[in-house]
């Protein structure tokens, strides 16, 4: 079995913890070749990550911001060679490889958890309410793994580098402009402590209250999808089925009620805290530790006292 | 312009749902069903373009149950202006891949400009219609849209990326996808519900399409996630903070 791998890169520059997480859970289907689309310092790093066996580099425009039309052509191109085509499940990867999968003529399996066998995996559905295990009648699986509970592959891999090339520009579409937030905090899908806030901060101004524990704690930021509607978040901070999936050591909920789809997003996260005034929320179903108070007492204390 | 917008029906995104005994998928029987909330936003869309002047015709598209009527009435209650039924057989499931063969077949007798479709169903989660649906046709696609303007020819898309947001140009005709930030869908009016009764709504057989629909995927089992470990409640902020340094948590 060969597994084609996408990485994740984005602005150039290679994201090694969901592209790491990737090989990890592609190493489980057969050999890994990894397909970096972005310049050689690239293609450099993640020749490191220990259980790839080769590194393709597509150091192309076309494929530096992510376009489906263009990185899909350059992927069925490649595809002749492989059993498995995967990636993390990210946003890039949700928009290009779906696409794959219908140029190859197969189905895509979204958000895999667990690999049963070569052709059998095990999927979320209903938001994380259902886990479902199928089994693919295509000859060549195309799919996205959640990474959220994946490990992190070990470095000091040396594989080699070659030059991959593919039709380049489709003519269908072009890359205007990025607005991305850049942050001295960790990433919401990979850090280690994820701080939350939901409809019952009350403000965009008291948000404030949720980032000052975080910094604190060292960890990272997320919002419910209340808290992002009532504009008081961006919504790529955004945790739940319709935002993103994390899984920290630990996860701070405060004045988040617990709806199923934000559960959908954090129930893996090893050590749940909730602090909610409504003690019957559904979040303290979820929580090791909750606590029903005001947010706005308890949260400047916990600042003050950690 | 001639806009299309796939809907779908799916469980209710308020119903908790519950795996079937047999472990074949989940229980639907007497569950409130609805339109995916993804592809209401959609349909909103497509009538803001038409409201503006950009749109001239707005056509929603349903593949499944004849009961998929009701979500079809319910887009133009909203304002949409006709409908097509693909009917199938109860209880059989059409995949992505499947969905994306059947749009095409009435994608390539419509000729709309644009296609625009929710990002993912919430039953199956797989977010995979309209990118499979954009590569069957050759089009191209701007998925998870949080803002859409037509200009010139094309499609000026800002996407919810990881991170951020990224704004790209695609040339019509082409599939957007909606998420949740594109805008808030309306509610349907008394009398705009009656008005949408008798609208146009054809139907035809899935099976009367030229095109493969057998599914790829087997379900083997569908099970329960675990439940979490009952946790403990704590009375002050120094007895959690306690706990967490007890856990060796912060």
């Amino acid at each position: 079995m060969a597994v084609l791998c996408l990485a994740e890169v984005v602005g150039g520059a290679l994201v090694l913890d969901a592209t790491s997480k990737a090989v990890t859970g592609s190493a489980q289907l057969g050999d890994v070749t990894l397909l970096v689309c972005g310049p050689a310092t690239a293609a450099e790093e993640a020749a490191k990550i220990s259980g790839v066996s080769k590194v393709l580099l597509a150091d192309d425009a076309a494929y530096a911001n992510g376009l489906a039309e263009n990185i899909a052509g350059l992927i069925t191109g490649l595809s002749g060679d492989f059993s498995h085509i995967t990636a993390a499940s990210t946003s890039i990867a949700k928009n290009v490889l779906p696409r794959v999968a219908a140029l190859l003529d197969v189905m895509i399996l979204s958000d895999v958890i667990e690999v049963i066998d070569a052709d059998t995996f095990k999927r979320p559905i209903y938001a994380g309410n259902a886990l479902q295990t199928v089994k693919t009648s295509d000859a060549i699986k195309v799919l996205t793994f959640r990474t959220a509970t994946l490990e992190l592959a070990a470095d000091g891999g040396s594989a080699t580098v070659e030059a991959a090339a593919g039709a380049g520009d489709a003519g269908l579409s072009s890359h205007i402009s990025d607005a991305v937030v850049s942050s001295d905090r960790p990433e919401l899908t990979s850090a280690g402590v994820v701080v939350s806030g939901g409809r019952g901060v009350g403000s965009e101004d008291d948000f404030a209250l949720i980032t000052s524990l975080a910094d604190k704690l060292g960890g990272a930021v997320g919002a419910s999808r209340a808290a992002v509607d009532s504009g008081f978040a961006a919504n790529d901070l955004q945790v739940g089925q319709t935002g993103k999936v994390v899984a920290p050591d630990l996860y701070v909920a405060i004045g988040i009620s617990g709806a199923i789809q934000h559960l959908a997003g954090m129930k893996d996260s090893k050590v749940i805290v909730a602090i909610n005034k409504d003690e019957e929320a559904p979040i303290f179903q979820v929580a090791d530790f909750g606590l029903v108070a005001d947010l706005f007492s308890a949260v400047p204390e916990m600042i003050e006292k950690l | 312009m001639k806009v299309l917008v796939p809907v779908k029906r799916v469980i209710d995104y308020n119903v908790k749902v519950k795996v079937s005994s047999d472990g074949s998928g989940v229980d639907l029987t007497n569950v409130k069903m609805s339109m995916n909330p993804f592809d209401e936003i959609a349909v909103e869309e497509a009538i803001r373009l038409k409201e503006a002047g950009i749109a001239t015709e707005v056509l929603v598209v349903s593949i499944g149950e004849k009961k998929s009527s009701d979500t079809l009435r319910s887009a133009m209650a909203m304002g949409a202006d006709r409908a097509i039924l693909i009917t199938t057989d109860q209880g059989v499931t059409i995949e992505p891949l499947a969905v994306a063969k059947l749009l095409k077949a009435v994608i390539d007798e419509e000729a709309p400009d644009l296609v625009i479709a929710g990002k993912q169903a919430i039953d199956n989660d797989m977010n995979a219609t309209g990118q499979m649906l954009a590569a069957l046709l050759g089009w191209g696609q701007a998925t998870f849209a949080s803002e859409l303007k037509i200009e010139d020819g094309n499609a000026i898309v800002t996407r919810e990326v990881d991170g951020g947001l990224q704004t790209i140009s695609v040339k019509l005709p082409a599939i957007v996808t909606a998420d949740l930030r594109l805008n808030e869908p309306r509610y349907a009016s008394l009398p705009n519900i009656m008005k949408a009764k008798k609208k146009p709504l054809d139907e035809k057989a899935a099976a009367d399409f030229d095109v493969d629909i057998t599914p790829r995927h087997t379900i083997v089992t569908t099970e329960e996630p675990a439940d979490r470990a009952a946790g403990i409640m704590v009375g002050s902020v120094d007895e959690l903070i306690a706990k967490l340094k007890e856990g060796g948590l912060v």
